[in-house]
């Protein structure tokens, strides 16, 4: 574990710069682009804690987590397209 | 067990930093279109990356071959599930009416609405497969 401080910070930037594209985006699909790729990097990061905790219950606690967040951005996409 | 783990941690380092390149993507794309163009693809490899190196680290710091199998299936999950995600946005995205950059020259979804909308006005009463 010498370098996980700098996985750490790669992701903090990653998030904080997807939380400004979530924030400042003119229109409603940007801030869902930046959400999707939100929950991307947030599966990432709850495998990451599996390993730094040594509890393998945390991986599927990000599988279901990753199902959902696939299940509510296509229920976003398709109240957008006006199907829902 | 040793080269293991530096492989893996190797395979964390390059999917971090893939995970950084997206979302710099999506800050410097022009519209919704270029962002997600850029910032889909390849926070799935940064996902592939990590999930798959943290698997490989595990295995390689004695932990048991379990982190290696459920680690696989959560990025087979998303590597299958990540451009489905996209595509439906992008779509929603298109039929809402969000107007391209005005960089932008090829709008090949546009081309393929206007040549069904034609081959339907042209020929409704010819019938039957052409």
């Amino acid at each position: 574990m010498i370098g996980v401080g700098i996985y750490l910070a790669l992701i903090a930037i990653a998030t904080l710069l997807s939380m400004y594209r979530f924030m400042v985006g003119p229109t409603t699909p940007d801030r869902l682009v930046a959400v999707d790729i939100m929950t991307t990097i947030t599966t990432g990061l709850m495998v990451l804690f599996a390993l730094y905790y040594k509890r393998i219950i945390f991986l599927d606690v990000a599988l279901v987590y990753a199902m959902l967040a696939f299940g509510g951005v296509i229920a976003f996409a398709r109240y957008m397209e006006g199907g829902l | 067990m040793n080269a293991l783990a530096a492989l893996g941690e190797a395979l964390v380092l390059i999917g971090t930093f893939f995970y950084f390149l997206s979302t710099l993507g999506l800050i410097r794309m022009p519209d919704v279109y270029n962002r997600m163009q850029t910032s889909t693809k390849s926070a799935t490899l940064g996902s592939l990356g990590v999930i798959i190196g943290v698997g490989v680290w595990a295995v390689g710091n004695g932990l048991s071959w379990a982190w290696l199998v459920k680690a696989t299936v959560i990025a087979v999950f998303l590597l299958l599930t990540n451009p489905i995600s996209a595509h439906a946005l992008i779509r929603a995205a298109y039929m809402s009416g969000i107007p391209l950059w005005h960089g932008s020259v090829v709008d090949k979804y546009r081309e393929h609405l206007e040549a069904k909308e034609k081959a339907e006005t042209d020929a409704p009463l010819e019938g039957g497969e052409e």
